[in-house]
């Protein structure tokens, strides 16, 4: 199942020499039992024996996104599952407040990148295991470098950076004609969250598990204060704290850039906070709560990193082996009313613009592909999504907004009826943009087809 | 034995770090351990001045600031004050004590009495290469104290098996034992140790897929429940003189459009409400559509927030918080009898219900906190105002009867602190008392209905592994080895293990369950591995709870969990 590194693979490292001779007898005893005997509840197609175990060792190649609070436990977890090749990639530096719960890192590493300590720890203590860390942010890395693994891990605690991975990933995702997707183009994710005692993992299979898209919804959206009540009616301490961080900032100080990380900020706006609080006779602005407040800052503690990383850990070993049965997609874990460990199967959007096999959008029969790329310009469903798309038909480029020779070459089908285009029916268009992080697919439905076709006849 | 040198600093009275980070009130005390180690010879002469305290303090408030924002100061020093016991330093013991350490309990004893083989380099993430051949407790201690200096440690090489035999007195020291990996019968007679010395035991197991996590001790209270979903106590149903005397100075009719809408919509409830009574003889609406009828008919525009936010909040007068059966059962409780010798939280659970019997009118002491309501500034500091006087009118109400209590019992009358009883009020609607039956007696017959229930449910795998451990136990017991430990009898196991999971179900009078097979050939192909990411979870599981209950906020499990890999879930088996 998984492929093997090959010379069209530049990226793909050396393993080290050392990881074939450290392999004590015994030493995986434990995991042994699981992968080299068979089993009575596993995955299809779960071959058990020393091949299985290398293959995870030598092979699969898997990317951690994110060396914070989940990223040192999925790190930990992934090279004592037996998983030899690992790679990470974190833009942030060490921070104090990391250290009740980002366990590689120590008082010592403050400001080092957080990747690269993490690597360099692992690797120290569980020989044979070779990490490469990545000191950037995700979207330096060309989609191409994702490509290179095949299982991706998110430890990421933004909306943001997994809408954004969860596109490039859903990008290589390509359908056979009959709407089934093409298997050998799936790249599995693995993602987990966590906030105070509560937590979720979940497993996307793109093409046939929900992706991140789909389930959008279940993430609550973030709140917000209006800005007439801040200015007007304050009534709480966020309310004025947040007044100062939106509004007095750039009035008092203009042309000043606010950094959260700069202490004589931050203390200022807590002082004009509370300032602001006893005029309106508020209680409760505190230091600590406008950090909070102004940094949006997410409480976290080890343990619960700990149970949901450990379950990414296993669904990426399950996915990697089949030595189990996968998990319903998404488990939810809340431990501040006893435990509450559940798991949930539920439903893909079959209207997905990131994973489903089309869009569908309904036109004219009649339509060239300029008015059709005006059409999906207008498309509310696009909206942000797409500025100066590029049309291609199965590999076949339609139009190419760019570089300036391919332009000239497909320019003149913009003039051209699009179901001409198409061969005469409708079918799948993949539209290519600067703003989308990964392809976007489009199901081309020509409207009332059998009546125009007598009508032309 | 290996200890670490550890100072204390007291910093007296009100500490104020970096404008005001963190508030110490000024009678508690703040216990500030510092790291001494060889390398820093130097902080121990400085102890002596009072700014490094202060520094050691930022730093700690800096270095906890994610957790502090949970837990708060009170439970941070509970944690700080902690002495834990660990029993064995495979993954599952240290993965739950690097969680604690971690947080920055106060001092940690791993108990372990083995030598390190190529399978602890496999599984185990506080074992060094280099360590191998060595003794699993002292090395998992030094490389647990590496990752916060803050902790003390300390270790004993001997197994705890020999320890619970001979030297249970061994026990007395801890607040909390943690026993991991331990069988049946050595949880049985350590159970029994830790209820003599009022140690909390919390058992965590992991095996193969499957994880176990338990709770036993004779009783836990909760004060500081802090359940997710907070019930709002707002008394728009029935609201106290000073409350309707507020009311009535608003003019919700006023002709004014901008007064009109920043009128709060605790206010608006309590009026409409109180001109609905005056129109129907005195009688409530006797639906919540009839009351929002009511409250729309008052509202002039589409956007008026205040309005919007009453007909959402509309229920609360139609149908209040009902207070909860496991709050009313603490109130029926045996211990609501107080004499000498009854602990402070039973004392005022008596003078509170003392109070909800009179002067609370069935309520237990307002909280005083309100929502936020679309309002001008002051008239919902007003609002406010009145609810915060009352939850402090109430509580002092309390006070006086817990005053009255000690005096009768023969106590100091100030020997509860004030703070204490106020903070006992402000979360008393969601007082908590848990109580777990000994290991020795877990198959009473109340458990064993609600487990042939949960057995004979469709998806009762993880029931159904519940069995199992106890099952692999007793054949442990006879055989000396785990079923599936040895390749070349697997068969053989299979068959035994089947016959022993059998045996158990009838033991526990579940005579007719069967466990399905392939459960059973699942439990034998485990073979007792201790997989590091199931340790992981059930390490995590068991830090949560150990956290719950040495802070004694949250609610802990009601009953022993079941962790099961393969389909991700836990189950709570209901006592
Ligand atoms: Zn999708």
């Amino acid at each position: 199942m998984m492929k093997r590194k090959g010379e069209d693979e530049p990226w793909a490292l050396e393993p080290e020499a050392m990881a074939e001779t450290v392999d004590l007898e015994g030493r995986w005893r434990d995991l042994d039992r699981l992968l080299l005997r068979p089993g009575y509840i596993v995955g299809p197609g779960f071959e058990p024996g020393i091949e299985l175990r290398d293959m995870i060792k030598d092979d699969c190649r898997v990317l951690v996104i994110g060396a914070g609070g989940l990223g040192c436990e999925l790190l930990k977890d992934l090279a004592l599952t037996g998983f030899g090749n690992i790679e990470v990639i974190d833009m942030d530096t060490i921070d104090v407040s990391n250290l009740n719960r980002q366990f590689l890192f120590r008082m010592r590493d403050v400001g080092q990148p957080k990747a690269k300590i993490a690597a360099e720890r692992v690797m120290e203590r569980v020989k044979g295991v070779n990490v490469v860390p990545h000191y950037c942010r995700i979207e330096d890395k060309d989609p191409f470098f994702f490509r290179g693994f095949q299982i991706i891990v998110l430890g990421l605690d933004s909306l943001e950076a997994r809408s954004y991975i969860n596109a490039v990933v859903c990008g290589f995702l390509e359908y056979e004609s009959d709407g089934s997707p093409d298997l050998t183009t799936i790249k599995p994710m693995v993602d987990g969250g966590t906030e105070g005692f509560k937590g979720h993992a979940r497993v996307i299979i793109p093409g046939l598990t929900p992706c991140f898209q789909c389930s959008m919804w279940l993430f609550p959206p973030q709140v917000t204060f209006p800005l007439c009540t801040l200015a007007e009616t304050p009534r709480s301490p966020a309310h004025c704290i947040e007044y100062v961080h939106l509004i007095q900032w750039g009035q008092d100080r203009p042309g000043e850039t606010f950094d959260a990380d700069n202490t004589e900020h931050m203390k200022w706006i807590f002082e004009q906070a509370a300032r602001r609080a006893e005029q309106y006779n508020i209680n409760g602005v505190t230091y600590i709560l406008t950090q909070g407040v102004v940094k949006n800052i997410i409480p976290a503690i080890a343990s619960t990193n700990a149970i949901v990383a450990a379950t990414c850990a296993l669904e990426t070993l399950k996915i990697a082996t089949m030595c189990s049965k996968g998990m319903d997609v998404f488990m939810q874990y809340t431990g501040t009313d006893g435990v509450y460990m559940r798991t949930f199967q539920n439903e893909k959007d079959p209207n997905c613009v990131v994973c489903s096999p089309g869009v569908p959008v309904e036109v004219e029969p009649d339509i060239t592909l300029k008015q059709f790329i005006d059409t999906i310009l207008k498309d509310s469903r696009f909206e942000n999504k797409i500025s100066m798309p590029s049309v291609s038909l199965q590999g076949e480029n339609l139009y190419m907004q760019a570089p300036p020779v391919l332009e000239e070459e497909t320019r003149p089908n913009l003039e051209k009826a699009l179901r001409t285009l198409m061969n005469g029916e409708g079918g799948i268009l993949n539209i290519n943009d600067r703003k989308l992080k990964g392809t976007l697919r489009v199901q081309v439905i020509f409207k009332d087809v059998d009546m125009d076709a007598g009508g032309c006849g | 034995m290996y200890y670490a040198e550890n100072l204390r600093v007291i910093v007296h009275g009100a500490v104020c770090v970096n404008s005001g980070a963190f508030h110490v009130s000024g009678q508690e005390e703040v216990v500030v351990r510092l790291d001494v180690t060889e390398s820093a010879p130097k902080k121990r002469c400085l102890v002596k001045e009072a700014t490094p305290g202060v520094q050691a303090m930022a730093q700690r408030n800096k270095k906890y600031d994610r957790q502090l924002r949970i837990w708060g100061e009170q439970g941070q020093s509970a944690l700080e004050k902690a002495n834990i016991c660990v029993l064995n330093a495979g993954p599952t013991g240290s993965e739950t004590l690097k969680n604690l350490v971690l947080g920055g309990i106060g001092s940690f004893t791993v108990v372990d009495g083995s030598d390190i083989q190529a399978s602890d380099l496999g599984n185990n993430f506080l074992i060094e290469w280099s360590s191998l051949g060595k003794r699993r407790a002292s090395a998992v201690c030094s490389l647990l104290h590496e990752m916060n200096e803050s902790v003390m440690p300390k270790f004993v090489d001997e197994s705890p098996e020999s320890i619970i035999e001979s030297n249970p007195a061994f026990f007395r020291q801890f607040s909390l034992v943690i026993a991991t990996q331990l069988s049946e019968f050595a949880l049985a007679k350590l159970d029994l140790i830790c209820r003599q010395y009022n140690a909390i035991l919390l058992v965590a197991r992991s095996y193969g897929f499957i994880g176990h996590v338990s709770i036993s001790v004779e009783e836990h209270d909760v004060i500081e429940a802090k359940p997710d979903n907070r019930v709002e106590d707002l008394r728009f149903h029935k609201p106290w003189p000073e409350l309707r005397r507020l009311v009535q100075e608003f003019d919700i009719d006023t002709k004014d459009p901008i007064v009109h809408k920043h009128i709060p919509f605790g206010i608006l409830l309590i009026k409409i409400l109180e001109d609905w009574k005056a129109d129907h003889g005195g009688q409530m609406p006797s639906s919540l559509r009839e009351l929002k009828a009511a409250i729309t008919s008052r509202k002039r525009e589409l956007d008026e927030d205040n309005y919007n936010e009453a007909l959402k909040a509309a229920y609360l007068v139609t149908s209040p918080p009902s207070l909860k059966p496991e709050f009313l059962a603490v109130l029926k409780d045996r211990n609501v009898e107080i004499d000498a010798g009854s602990s402070d939280f039973w004392i005022m659970v008596a003078a509170l219900k003392h109070f909800m019997e009179n002067e609370g009118e069935g309520e237990p002491p307002l909280d005083g906190s309100v929502p936020d309501m679309h309002s001008f500034t002051d008239y919902y500091i007003r609002l406010q105002q009145v609810y915060q006087a009352k939850a402090e009118a109430d509580a002092a109400a309390v006070e006086e009867r817990v005053r009255n209590l000690l005096k009768q019992i023969g106590r100091d009358p100030d020997g509860i602190s004030r703070t204490s009883i106020k903070h006992f009020c402000k979360n008393a609607r969601n007082l908590r008392v848990y109580r777990y039956p000994s290991i020795a007696d877990k198959y009473s017959s109340q458990v064993r209905t609600e487990f042939q229930k949960l057995l004979a449910a469709a998806d009762n795998s993880n029931a159904a592994f519940y069995v199992l451990l106890l099952a692999v136990d007793r054949l442990a017991g006879t055989n000396k080895r785990y079923p599936g430990t040895v390749d070349a009898e697997f068969e053989e196991d299979l068959a035994l293990l089947k016959a022993a999971a059998a045996d158990v179900l009838s033991e526990i009078g579940c005579h007719g369950a069967s466990i399905p097979e392939d459960l059973v050939g699942e439990m034998c192909r485990f073979g007792a591995a201790e997989l590091h990411c199931v340790a992981a979870v059930v390490g995590g599981i068991a830090a949560q709870e150990a956290i719950k209950l040495l802070t004694g906020q949250f609610m802990p499990l009601s009953g022993p969990l079941i962790y099961n890999a393969i389909t991700a879930t836990a189950t709570v088996l209901d006592v």
